[in-house]
């Protein structure tokens, strides 16, 4: 390489340079084009489900609660004169979601934080990473072997305890009464199941960065070791605990098959909590065979997908806010890779 | 040393009970899978034998039930043509990410959407390829390789995220010393870059297929299902999601056995997958 014209020797020549170039723009555009799918996606389900909406319109098909499906006749037209029945009020799905969502944040976050606190605070030393391993594991399971799990062993062992919950609790609302088998209550199980390894793994490694200078300020101050916890580990922590929660109820709010399985699929609404129900996420997967006859009931069922997108976005969006917060950098490893290497990373 | 007061007894019980109950918490955090395991392996392992591997579901409602060899094929095929798809692009955007991205805000964004999409559930990913792919007609209806795809989509940003980590593990040092020398840069990332963090991203790469591997609902939509052994990718195909979430909801003791061992087979591959996947993490850890 001569030197000539204003280059220096060590320059490369523009040809030399341009493979460079090539190969920046062509990662660059491939991480554009992951950007423009996810609003080409939006934008399409947005489109696929404006009959479902315009024949009610929005606020109504969300809070309305009439999933009429066997109202309708294939090709869409209406079996009844009055065109109200053939509508498709999704409050029922909505509810269904959230009541089971809630029933698996309730019983999954106490016991992944006390496992991520005895992990990471508690337990010897040795049997530290195989527990953790194990717990970890509970996310590799398939959901649809969760759900067979749940629908051909929890649900015939749990019939008996299930009544005798609704008979003991019958004096808060929405808990008394009949029992069926297929339930809310075993689906917020199932998935409090589902979401245990991932609120554990962020809580686990939100609390390995609390500063062992305040544990052990704590400790020096006479502290045991559950006033330690309370005093050092959880404030600082906290954050960081509820955005795994938050993500574990994006996990809740999105899973389906395990779902479909055990909630019994009922377009009505359940009365109690024991008793059968539905999910946003459940009825396509459940309804969209038959539904390809019907251009509306399809629609609806885009609208479903669409509400439920929303929903998690929303709430994947916010629980971002807390563990970044929680974390002081960036989260998301935890929930696809090993924590030490991002603890390493750090 | 007796000159620190002692430990009130009350908080000392405090102490032990809390104690307790957060020892409590894990083992009842290790139940289900206990549950899990216990159930798969006595309800499953009954299933097993020479025909349920080398038969296809004849779609015979009394009588053997036939085996599940199109669905393992199926699993296998529909999942390494996701995996072909998915963790090239997710790599390439990691590596955008690590090496000419770094802290603009437009690699930011990219992170930030990433990030936000490995919180939309499977069935979304499922809902986008019925919707553009298969009620688009794009080369027809139901594909096999519609339902890569769906599992791509999901995939990817699995990928990126572990690949972005792993790839920020590389020494800057490395990377100096090879730009010093007068490699270019996309030299430093093939040459220096890639072979040195190789292991993680195998590690992440496999974590991210055993993931795909478990996902029904973006199947259900795209590739259907069937029940004949085909290696044809655009043809509708079985595969082991499927056909355990059609046999289980059938009122016969021969299709929910066969839903067992289906389930049974399923997860000894997933644990295969996450297996080699920690050994590549501890050698990449060791070297």
């Amino acid at each position: 390489m001569t030197a000539s014209g204003g280059r220096s020797g060590l320059e490369r020549s523009r040809l030399g340079r341009l493979p460079d170039r090539v190969f920046e723009i062509g990662l660059r555009s491939l991480a554009a084009a992951v950007l423009l799918l996810i609003a080409y996606f939006f934008a399409r389900l947005i489109g696929q489900s404006s009959a479902a909406f315009g024949h009610i319109g929005v606020l109504n098909f969300i809070f309305r609660n009439n999933w009429d499906v066997a109202q309708l006749q294939p090709g869409g037209a209406c079996t009844t004169a009055n065109d109200l029945h053939c509508t498709f009020g999704a409050w029922a799905l909505v509810l269904g979601t959230l009541i089971s969502s809630a029933i698996a944040l309730v019983i999954g976050v106490p016991v992944a934080v006390a496992t991520a606190l005895y992990l990471t605070e508690l337990c010897p030393r040795r049997a530290r990473q195989p527990l953790s391993i194990l717990v970890d594991l509970l996310a590799a399971v398939p959901s649809v072997v969760y759900g067979l799990v749940g629908l051909l062993v929890l649900i015939p062992q749990l019939s008996g305890f299930q009544q005798s919950l609704a008979n003991t609790f019958s004096f808060l609302p929405f808990v008394g009464g009949q029992v069926a088998g297929p339930s809310y209550f075993i689906a917020g199980l199932v998935l409090a199941i589902m979401i245990l390894p991932i609120v554990s793994a962020i809580s686990r490694e939100v609390i390995s960065t609390v500063p062992s200078e305040h544990k052990e300020a704590a400790l020096a101050l006479g502290a045991t070791r559950w006033e330690m916890i309370r005093i050092a580990v959880l404030p600082y922590a906290r954050p960081g605990i509820t955005g795994g929660a938050m993500l574990g109820l994006g996990r809740a709010i999105g899973e389906t098959i395990a779902v479909v399985l055990v909630i019994g699929a009922s377009t009505k609404l359940g009365q109690s909590i024991f008793q059968q129900g539905y999910t946003l996420a459940a009825a396509p997967a459940n309804e969209f065979a038959e539904a390809a006859a019907t251009p509306v009931h399809r629609s609806a069922l885009f609208a479903a997908g669409l509400i439920l997108f929303v929903l998690t976005l929303a709430v994947n969006i916010v629980a971002r806010r807390f563990v970044v917060r929680g974390t002081r950098g960036r989260f998301g490893a935890t929930v696809v890779f090993t924590p030490e290497l991002e603890a390493e990373g750090q | 040393m007796s000159a620190l007061p002692e430990v009130s007894a009350r908080r000392r019980r405090t102490d032990v009970l809390m104690r307790g109950l957060l020892a409590a918490g894990t083992v009842i955090a290790l139940i289900p899978l206990l549950l899990v395991i216990y159930t798969l392996l006595k309800k499953g392992l009954p299933a097993f034998s020479m025909n349920f591997f080398t038969t296809d579901p004849n779609g015979n409602f009394l009588g053997y039930p036939g085996g599940i060899r199109s669905a393992i094929v199926g699993t296998i095929l529909v999942v390494a043509l996701a995996a072909l798809i998915s963790i090239p692009i997710g790599i390439a955007v990691a590596l955008y990410l690590t090496e000419y991205g770094k802290e603009s805000r437009f690699a930011n964004l990219v992170r930030y959407f990433v990030d936000v999409m490995t919180g939309v559930p499977s069935i979304v990913f499922g809902l986008f390829v019925y919707m553009v792919l298969v009620l688009g007609h794009v080369g027809g209806g139901f594909a096999a390789w519609k339902g890569s795809v769906a599992l791509s989509l999901l995939m990817i940003p699995i990928v990126i995220r572990s690949s972005e980590v792993v790839l920020l593990l590389v020494p800057a040092s490395l990377r100096e010393a090879a730009l010093a020398l007068g490699a270019p840069r996309w030299r430093v990332v093939t040459r220096v870059v890639l072979p040195t963090s190789l292991s993680g991203l195998v590690t992440g790469s496999l974590l991210a297929i055993a993931r795909g591997a478990g996902e029904t609902a973006p199947l259900l939509f795209t590739v259907f299902g069937a029940n004949v052994l085909t290696a044809n990718l655009g043809q509708q195909m079985n595969t082991l999601p499927l056909q355990i979430f059609s046999d289980v909801q059938q009122a016969s003791n021969a299709l929910v056995t066969r839903a067992w061992g289906a389930a049974l087979t399923l997860v000894l591959m997933i644990l295969v997958l996450n297996v080699i996947a920690r050994l590549a993490s501890i050698r990449s850890r060791a070297s």
